[in-house]
């Protein structure tokens, strides 16, 4: 597809280029967190309880005087790494059983669509809090389980879309020159199949930073990363007394997270273009 | 009748094959974590007393074969042994038990909630389409979708149990309070109200959504011409004939999501202090009682198939066809 044609599908849907424009701000937030605030986020800024816009600290300070807006900004960061990394780890796993069961078909299908139906029944959340807590909170094992809990849908589209191909006349010439099954999976299937995967995996970034964030909030975050997650399970308690402390991290993952799904949607509808238009 | 029978037979095994599954990994978890499995099963590493630890090695066999020991693992689960929390000092599954009310309670409530609220809402959507109501659900949906449940539930406290003073902001019922009859039960009501609503938020945005693309899919098809060629009033159609065709995927996916609506429950239990096993999982997480949170993730798992047993159910009443197709 050329690019400005694609552009131009994108561009037609006003709330994906507002959605593109919030991501941006919040990537420019996280490349400069370092520049724009220093000092470490986990160190004493202020006093304590400081109400939003006293003097040090915009968004106010936390119970032990940590600036909030310094924690959103490098909370940013982890949320967005997390977000990226284990959607990249969920498409390995996931394309790779759902290429696999696609492409084999029979017995193979079978198995690995068992595999899936048993992961898709598991409540997903509970199995990730369980593997967090047993293999002890780190960035890995956070971005590990997330990938975990998430893959199974990926591997039923990607499954979908190479049933579909693997009938059509370009894959069956492919076969009867002697292509290998790895050529052919690769470098012809896998290339005709990526836009639906490519607007599941840019909802799926979000769905990782609603996740990550879930885990950080029951105190399962990486001890060593600020995450707007840990910022709220931290003030949770005393929501009495200080709502900001609440308040403005939340609103940094509503927006993240909003933006990223605006986005997907406005990917969806440049990519699929026949999908949107029946969608009405 | 044999139709449905067979469907729920063929369920039950699967949903059997499914449990062994998950012992299985139960048990592979225990194992794969660092450190001793027995001082994994006892739970905060070095705090256990060296005789319980012993006591462990020798119940679970923990110096026979890998196979060996699975065996022993999955016939105590089967038997209903899902092992003993040295840090509450009783049996996992006793702790499990006094939990489990409060969750079902809580989850059934949201899931009921959600679907009626849901279909009522895309229903609305679908017949103005186009018009603010219409667009006003859409926002609403889209909003719901990007915000985490556990910071709606913390801003509703916020705004109706801290500002308002309305409702409780945490519990199950007043302490000390000592209601009885009626008057108990609408206190615990009373208590349940935010922790349903937050639970059930997301997921009437997701059903209302579903139930308006299919509502407006159904509406173009045949059949409903030939209702209007009929003279069938407008009500008398949306009600009997596009809804009840366009409510079967919306059932469906209802299925689907029941496991990520059991999930939800750990994080609104742990904002509302309700004291389910949602709650007692938080709680096991800061302890690090590992016996506890792998029963946990049984039980949960349980509660999805059943979850997903109700919505055939549920899909068998709305579309008496299934008893006879497959």
């Amino acid at each position: 597809m050329m690019k400005s044609e694609f552009w131009r599908a994108f561009a037609r849907n006003k709330g994906a280029v507002l959605g593109l424009v919030i991501l941006a701000a919040i990537v420019f937030l996280a490349a400069f967190a370092s520049f724009l605030f220093p000092n470490d986020p986990w160190d004493m800024a202020t006093a304590p309880f400081q109400p939003p816009l006293s003097e040090d600290a915009l968004l106010g300070s936390d119970m032990l005087g940590r600036d909030i807006a310094a924690g959103i900004a490098h909370g940013a960061r982890v949320s967005l790494l997390i977000g990226l990394t284990s959607t990249a780890a969920a498409l390995a796993i996931g394309v790779t059983l759902g290429a696999l069961a696609g492409f084999h078909g029979g017995r193979v299908d079978d198995a690995i669509m068992r595999f899936t139906e048993l992961f898709q029944t598991i409540p997903n959340f509970v199995l990730a809090v369980v593997l967090v807590a047993i293999f002890t909170p780190s960035l890995t094992t956070i971005v590990l389980a997330i990938a975990i809990v998430s893959w199974p849908p990926l591997a039923r589209l990607a499954r979908a879309e190479f049933l579909s191909l693997r009938t059509r006349e370009f894959v069956q010439a492919a076969i009867t020159t002697g292509q290998s099954n790895t050529t052919i999976i690769l470098r012809q299937i896998l290339p005709n199949s990526l836009s639906p995967i490519i607007v599941s995996a840019s909802l799926m970034v979000a769905t990782a930073i609603l996740l990550e964030s879930s885990l950080s909030f029951l105190g399962l975050g990486d001890p060593n990363a600020m995450s707007w997650g840990y910022m709220i399970g931290a003030a949770r308690t005393v929501i009495r007394q200080a709502w900001w402390m609440s308040v403005f991290p939340g609103l940094a993952i509503v927006l993240t997270v909003l933006a990223l799904n605006l986005v997907g949607e406005g990917l969806n509808d440049a990519l699929n273009p026949k999908l949107a238009r029946s969608r009405g | 009748m044999l139709g449905f029978a067979q469907i729920f037979a063929s369920r039950l095994v699967k949903a059997a094959v499914i449990l062994i599954a998950i012992v299985v990994m139960n048990f592979f978890l225990v194992h794969a974590a660092p450190g001793d499995p027995a001082m994994v099963m006892a739970g905060e590493a070095g705090a256990a007393d060296e005789k319980f630890v012993a006591q462990l090695r020798e119940q679970f066999g923990l110096d026979r074969p890998i196979l060996e020991q699975l065996g022993t693992y999955v016939g105590k689960v089967v038997q209903g042994d899902l092992g003993f929390s040295y840090r509450q000092q009783r049996p996992v599954w006793d702790i499990l038990a006094e939990r489990l009310p409060a969750t079902l309670v809580l989850t059934l409530t949201a899931f009921l909630l959600a679907l009626a609220l849901g279909v009522a809402l895309g229903t609305l959507a679908a017949v103005t389409v186009g018009t603010w109501a219409d667009s006003a659900i859409t926002v609403v949906a889209l909003l719901a979708y990007a915000t985490p449940i556990y910071w709606i539930g913390l801003m509703l406290s916020l705004l109706f149990s801290i500002q308002l003073g309305w409702l409780p902001a945490f519990g199950y019922e007043t302490v000390g309070a000592g209601y009885t009859g009626l008057a108990h039960v609408a206190d615990v009501g009373k208590h349940l109200i935010l922790p349903v609503i937050t639970l059930a938020l997301f997921y009437m945005a997701s059903y209302a959504r579903l139930t308006r693309a299919s509502m407006l899919e159904v509406r173009g098809l045949d059949f409903i011409k030939t209702a209007k060629a009929k003279g069938l009033s407008q009500g008398r159609i949306v009600t009997r004939h596009v809804l009840r065709n366009a409510i079967l995927p919306v059932i469906t996916v209802a299925g689907i999501q029941a496991g990520q609506l059991v999930g939800g429950s750990i994080l609104i239990e742990t904002v509302f202090a309700w004291p389910g096993i949602g709650r007692l999982a938080f709680e096991a997480v800061l302890q690090r009682d590992y016996q506890v949170l792998l029963g946990i993730f049984l039980v949960t798992s349980i509660m999805v198939i059943l979850f997903n047993i109700l919505t055939d159910i549920l899909y068998g009443l709305v579309d008496p066809r299934i008893q006879v197709s497959q």
